[in-house]
């Protein structure tokens, strides 16, 4: 494995007098897809966020151990959020467009962080970032429409591509097909296929078919902890630990 | 007797029925060990409403009828014959026998009414002893109907359901028929003024001195532009200049970054202002802002600037408005889905980036809608131009000047002495509802802006 895109080691996370996650350590690499699996509550969106400081928007959540992108550390003091959050994007559970029209809600990210110098410029990204989330022939001719009109799949891979546009190294899913359809799901299974070696990616399911068709390293978590982490081929095939194997073959769950 | 005894009887005898068939009926569900529909208080209520109601609109009806009957009674005695058969003293001769008749008066004028009395006391006693025996018929039959209706299976509960209903129903209706009579009396007044005075002299005229009207052409002093141009200037420009920027700021603050205890703290104190007394806020405008305003406008060598200036009532009634605005802002941002701020937070937005861009035009059209109520608010809002601003109307853009408001005139026209058909007096009229009729678009504008965007959401 090369060197690993971002290296969290012995993360724990509390929510007032309550730990969320305890002592967790995971690489994210450029070179796979890895994919948190476990029963709900088990922790494993909240180190998901802990990747992009999104829990700072938490008030009560306290972030303890060392994450690292590129070897930096983007807990401490000189880490400016807005950089981090422009290199580690984001994809939620619900599709979030933006009430704005398509073309906006992809342009949103370039503006924010002066990405384009010219009209003709930001169109490229657009068009780019559509292309590559696998929506630009459904909606090139809909660039205006609110991106909220969008059916659910479409919106979702909005956000893929809003995400995209201002040229993220990393892409964190929380759940990002949970509330979509079968087709729907199977196009941003195939879009993450697609997207994988240009980002480093890690992806929150509680599908553990789609952990297993996704990725090729996997994480399971259970009460906060991570009970076992390796290839995605050995956890589902010949799992060391009695807890994952009850878990993926439904014992539990 | 009287009405009021009557009332006590009836409420009375409507307190013995619920207990009476209160207790009938927990006597029957011990018997009978099934499990009735109705509880005993419901069997209690509907014999207590047929024993009380039918004689309740029975003594409202003669309250409002029983003195023509005895009036009527009256004239038919011996005495009354030699009553003036029409006119001013007739009357009085009947009134002063009422009086001394009810024990009200001690003395007469006219030897007359001294001898009409004991008619009166005989048609009173009569009308009386008629008024207590129909409500005790009522009463009774009422009740009696009601009572040997109460049966294990009856359904008293149902019908008690129905009459709650009703209540509530006409609860509502009589706002909705006070509403009504108000907007009707403001149109006949408003169409007898239009009848002297042209609609477009009113709408269009730029000349307002109801003082100095002539009698030959009340139209050319009675042009209401000026009002309702000071009232556009004070409530909607300046007050909004002051109310939007404070109320939308404090929204965001308290909604956005504010922490849990800053919030529990600050909303409530911001609420207060709203629970001001608006005759408070006048005298704040009165004494402290006015002269102030005044004061700087003399220090920047404003020197003819007025003491009733429109920016005084104007920064006041935008004060006043603050808690408004922020309060539907406040509301229309809380219900922007927190994910859109996430998703833009995300992107690596500060969190004002994400307010500018992101909630606050996902809240626009909340926000808009509070800003158009309170600006209808706003306009009507009385008590402080009366108390700072000027009477006078002038056609003017200076915010030092002197300005007078729609709402400021209304009072300053109908207080004072003034016969009530005048085109002056008459004139507060039609200004009232045409103030009414500004408003009433604004908020249906306000509301359907409000729930388009509710729409999208949900």
């Amino acid at each position: 494995m090369s060197t690993p895109k971002i290296t969290a080691r012995n993360v724990s996370v509390s929510y007032g007098a309550k730990q969320a996650i305890h002592d967790i350590s995971i690489d994210v690499g450029m070179d796979h897809v890895i994919a948190f699996i476990g029963p709900s509550g088990c922790g494993k969106s909240t180190f998901l966020r802990t990747l992009n400081r999104m829990n700072d928007t938490i008030p009560s959540a306290r972030v303890s151990g060392d994450v690292r992108l590129d070897g930096q550390d983007i807990y401490a003091a000189e880490m400016d959020v807005v950089q981090l959050r422009a290199r580690v994007g984001m994809v939620f559970q619900k599709p979030n467009p933006f009430p704005k029209s398509v073309y906006e809600n992809v342009a949103y990210g370039p503006r924010i962080h002066g990405l384009a110098s010219s009209r003709g410029e930001l169109d490229a990204i657009v068009e780019r970032s559509l292309t590559r989330a696998g929506l630009w022939n459904e909606v090139k001719d809909r660039l205006s429409e609110s991106g909220t009109s969008l059916s659910g799949g479409q919106q979702q891979r909005l956000c893929i591509a809003r995400a995209i546009a201002v040229d993220p190294e990393v892409i964190l899913m929380d759940e990002p097909c949970s509330a979509l359809d079968p087709i729907a799901t199977a196009r941003i299974e195939e879009l993450i296929h697609d997207l994988r070696g240009r980002y480093a990616i890690a992806i929150v399911t509680h599908n553990m078919q789609q952990a297993a068709r996704v990725s090729q390293r996997t994480a399971f978590f259970h009460l906060g902890t991570l009970v076992e982490y390796g290839k995605t081929s050995d956890i589902f095939t010949n799992p060391k630990e009695e807890r994952t194997k009850d878990y993926i073959t439904g014992r539990y769950g | 007797m009287n009405g009021v005894v009557l009332l006590i009887l009836t409420i009375g005898l409507g307190i013995i029925a619920w207990a009476a068939t209160r207790m009938h009926a927990l006597s029957f569900r011990r018997r009978s060990g099934t499990r009735a529909s109705s509880l005993p208080h419901h069997h209690g209520w509907y014999v207590a409403l047929w024993t009380t109601v039918p004689p309740l609109v029975f003594l409202a009806i003669w309250t409002a009828t029983s003195p023509a009957l005895v009036t009527d009674m009256v004239l038919k005695a011996p005495a009354a014959a030699q009553l003036p058969p029409t006119g001013f003293e007739r009357g009085a001769i009947l009134s002063e026998a009422r009086a001394l008749a009810a024990g009200q008066a001690h003395g007469a004028f006219h030897a007359l009414s001294r001898s009409l009395t004991p008619a009166y006391d005989a048609a009173q006693t009569r009308i009386d002893w008629i008024a207590t025996a129909i409500v005790l018929l009522l009463a009774l039959a009422g009740g009696a109907y009601a009572y040997l209706q109460v049966r294990p299976e009856f359904s008293a509960r149902t019908r008690i359901e129905r009459v709650v209903l009703g209540l509530l129903l006409s609860a509502s209706l009589i706002a909705i028929f006070t509403t009504a009579g108000i907007v009707a009396s403001l149109l006949y007044e408003a169409g007898r003024f239009f009848s002297v005075v042209p609609i477009t002299d009113f709408l269009f005229g730029t000349h307002w001195s109801p003082q100095s009207i002539d009698p030959r052409d009340p139209g050319a002093s009675l042009g209401a532009v000026p009002l309702f141009w000071g009232t556009f200037f004070i409530g909607a420009i300046i007050a909004m200049a002051v109310a939007i920027p404070f109320g939308l700021m404090s929204a965001v603050y308290l909604t956005q970054y504010a922490a849990p205890r800053a919030r529990r703290i600050m909303k409530p104190v911001l609420e207060v202002l709203a629970g001001v007394p608006t005759v408070v806020y006048g005298y704040f405008a009165a004494l402290t802002v006015a002269p102030t305003v005044r004061q700087f406008a003399v220090a920047i060598g404003i020197d003819w600037a007025s003491s009733e200036s429109a920016l005084a009532a104007g920064l006041v009634m935008g004060v006043m408005i603050i808690p408004f605005v922020s309060s539907m802002a406040d509301d229309s941002l809380a219900a922007v889905p927190s994910s859109m701020r996430d998703g833009s937070l995300a992107m690596g937005a500060t969190p004002s980036e994400t307010i500018t861009r992101v909630m606050l035009p996902a809240a626009l059209p909340g926000v808009v809608g509070g800003v158009l109520l309170a600006v209808s608010r706003a306009i009507g809002e009385t008590m402080i131009v009366v108390m700072a601003a000027s009477g006078v109307a002038t056609l003017t853009a200076n915010p030092f000047a002197s300005t007078t408001t729609v709402t400021r005139q209304i009072v300053d026209l109908l207080t004072g002495e003034a016969e009530f058909d005048s085109p002056k007096t008459l004139a507060a009229f039609a200004l009232g509802l045409t103030l009414f009729i500004i408003t009433l678009l604004l908020n249906i504008v306000a509301l359907n802006v409000v729930k388009r965007y509710r729409e999208t959401y949900e």
